[in-house]
């Protein structure tokens, strides 16, 4: 089962940590996706850049809406997201609290919804049983 | 048909009645296990027990009747689920799962019970998964592991039918959506996750037992649900703190009877007329306690029960052995630092050193900006100024107190602390 870990931590407080910090935390950050593809445990995934670098886009009444920024303000931000192929959220759970930045911010953990051509589960149902 | 043979149909009929009683929830987490799927394990154990009444009477009871329920119920799922080709993916897992254990019916009359009763524990540990809102893990837990129906649940936390089965469905379409497996944790993880488990019996202990709103009958079977889990766990996990929890809910429960009086107002336990109390949870409670603090390996709930064991023992509330009572929230302040247990600690210093000495401490403690709105505080504050002759203090602090308090039962006991002192 296919399951995102977003990985999300409060940008301002990482700009504190020197060089040396933030060296360290990226190597470690390099060595857990390493261990995890050794286990076959994931699949893919990447850290990413600011938020100051992001572009938010809508179309509206067909018309491209671009405007700078993320889409909403949060106290934690998007930082990188892991994605897992793993049994179930226990397997999930234990490979992402390996993901160092969880020391700093928070790991959501969701699980993937595979896109078919017909039957897809709807939100409405995925709240009934 | 004969007489003898009406007889045995009807004998037969009462001890299915029985079966379902007893044994109906065992057989419907192992059903889980099995199916992996709630909503096909209700069904199968309502087929696999109606399949039981056609067949038993004409054709007698099986040998093993659990593990021929279990063995019915799985194949009718299967059964039904060939039938609707449109859920093809329960079908998938069911029949991966089915792979796996060939025939679990044959194999469990070979095994012994233990694998059905350890499906038991699956369940709470899966109901209890800290993936699941806290409030979503009571719910499932009274509705799946203990067959409460979903209207005793909602009435006994005070919440309406349709709230109470949102939550439920929430809950188990996260177990499903999220794929949190019924499997017992690993070593690394049991501790952690019985804490869980720990913590939602507790919470289903105290609903039944602090709240003094709500249907009666409901809330003492709360609290004889969260005994019958805990003693359950007991037998398949002998944890300490599992034996701890059991002991502190034990003793708690045999105080049951003198906690209020007929008007539903909470009496205080050195008012309590503790010929109330009852005696054999008492021992039982007592002996608990005695084994584990011997075996010298304990945390949190065990010193609670401890303490509730030194009260249960004291003929009077003078008599209690109130060094002890201090000694153990020491303990328990180092196994779980809190403002709240320093406020309890203060009033049994105040019981074994006068109420000076309690007071101090307390002062110190409502300095803090937490304990500033914690009402119980401040009628403690209150109970000792009053003790040490300070009236006009006193009011002040029952009056603070009750500013602070919405409970009602809480209200009135501080209204008459009120008229005592004089004041109204």
């Amino acid at each position: 089962m296919k399951y995102v870990a977003l990985v999300y931590y409060d940008e301002q407080a990482m700009e504190k940590l020197s060089q040396d910090e933030w060296d360290a935390l990226n190597r470690e950050c390099i060595a857990c996706g390493e261990s995890l593809k050794e286990r076959e445990q994931m699949i893919g995934g990447n850290a990413l850049l600011s938020t100051q670098s992001a572009t938010t886009l809508r179309i509206r009444a067909g018309k491209v809406d671009i405007t700078d920024g993320p889409f909403a303000e949060t106290k934690e931000q998007l930082a990188g997201f892991y994605l897992l192929d793993v049994k179930d959220l226990n397997e999930a759970i234990q490979a992402a609290s390996k993901i160092p930045p969880a020391r700093y911010g928070s790991i959501e953990i969701r699980p993937v919804r595979e896109l078919q051509d017909e039957n897809n589960v709807s939100y409405e149902a995925q709240k009934r049983d | 048909m004969s007489n003898q043979h009406a007889c045995d149909s009807n004998a037969i009929r009462k001890s299915i009645e029985v079966l379902y009683k007893q044994e109906s929830r065992k057989i419907y987490a192992t059903l889980i296990r099995l199916l992996g799927d709630f909503e096909l394990a209700e069904e199968a154990l309502q087929d696999a027990f109606n399949a039981a009444l056609k067949h038993w009477p004409t054709q007698g009871m099986p040998e093993k009747p659990v593990p021929w329920l279990i063995s019915t119920g799985r194949f009718k799922a299967i059964d039904s689920i060939r039938k609707q080709q449109r859920q093809r993916e329960k079908l998938e897992v069911a029949a991966t799962e089915m792979d796996g254990v060939s025939d679990i019916a044959g194999q469990a009359q070979e095994q012994n019970a233990n694998v059905i009763e350890d499906d038991q524990l699956r369940l709470i540990f899966t109901c209890c998964h800290p993936a699941i809102d806290p409030k979503v893990q009571v719910a499932l837990t009274l509705r799946e592991v203990c067959g409460l129906t979903t209207e005793e649940i909602a009435s006994a936390f005070l919440v309406s039918n349709t709230t109470m089965a949102q939550r439920i469905v929430r809950g188990k379409a996260k177990i499903r959506d999220a794929r949190i497996p019924f499997e017992l944790p690993d070593d690394t993880d049991f501790n952690n996750r019985l804490d869980a488990v720990l913590t939602v019996i507790y919470l289903v202990f105290n609903e039944g037992y602090s709240a003094t709103q709500g249907e009666l009958a409901i809330r003492s079977e709360l609290t004889s649900e969260a005994i019958r889990l805990t003693r359950l766990l007991y037998s398949l996990t002998p944890d300490p703190e599992v034996a701890g929890l059991l002991a502190l809910m034990l003793l708690n429960d045999a105080r049951k009877a003198a906690r209020t009086n007929a008007s539903g107002d909470i009496i205080l336990l050195e008012d309590q007329d503790r010929n109330l109390w009852s005696k054999g949870l008492i021992a039982e409670g007592t002996q608990l306690v005695a084994e584990i603090m011997r075996a010298g390996e304990y945390g949190f709930y065990t010193i609670q029960a401890a303490i509730s064991a030194t009260h249960a023992v004291a003929t009077t509330a003078a008599a209690t052995d109130w060094s002890q009572i201090v000694e153990l929230y020491t303990q328990l302040h180092k196994v779980s630092p809190s403002p709240v247990i320093e406020l309890n600690q203060a009033v049994a210093i105040a019981m074994k050193e006068g109420p000076d000495a309690g007071i101090s401490i307390i002062e110190r403690l409502l300095e803090r900006k937490e304990m500033q709105r914690y009402h119980l505080a401040h009628a403690a504050y209150g109970e000792l100024l009053s003790r040490a002759g300070r009236t006009a203090s006193a009011i002040n602090a029952f009056k603070t107190a009750l500013n602070l308090t919405t409970q009602l039962p809480e209200q009135r006991v501080l209204k008459q602390k009120l008229l005592k002192l004089g004041e109204n």
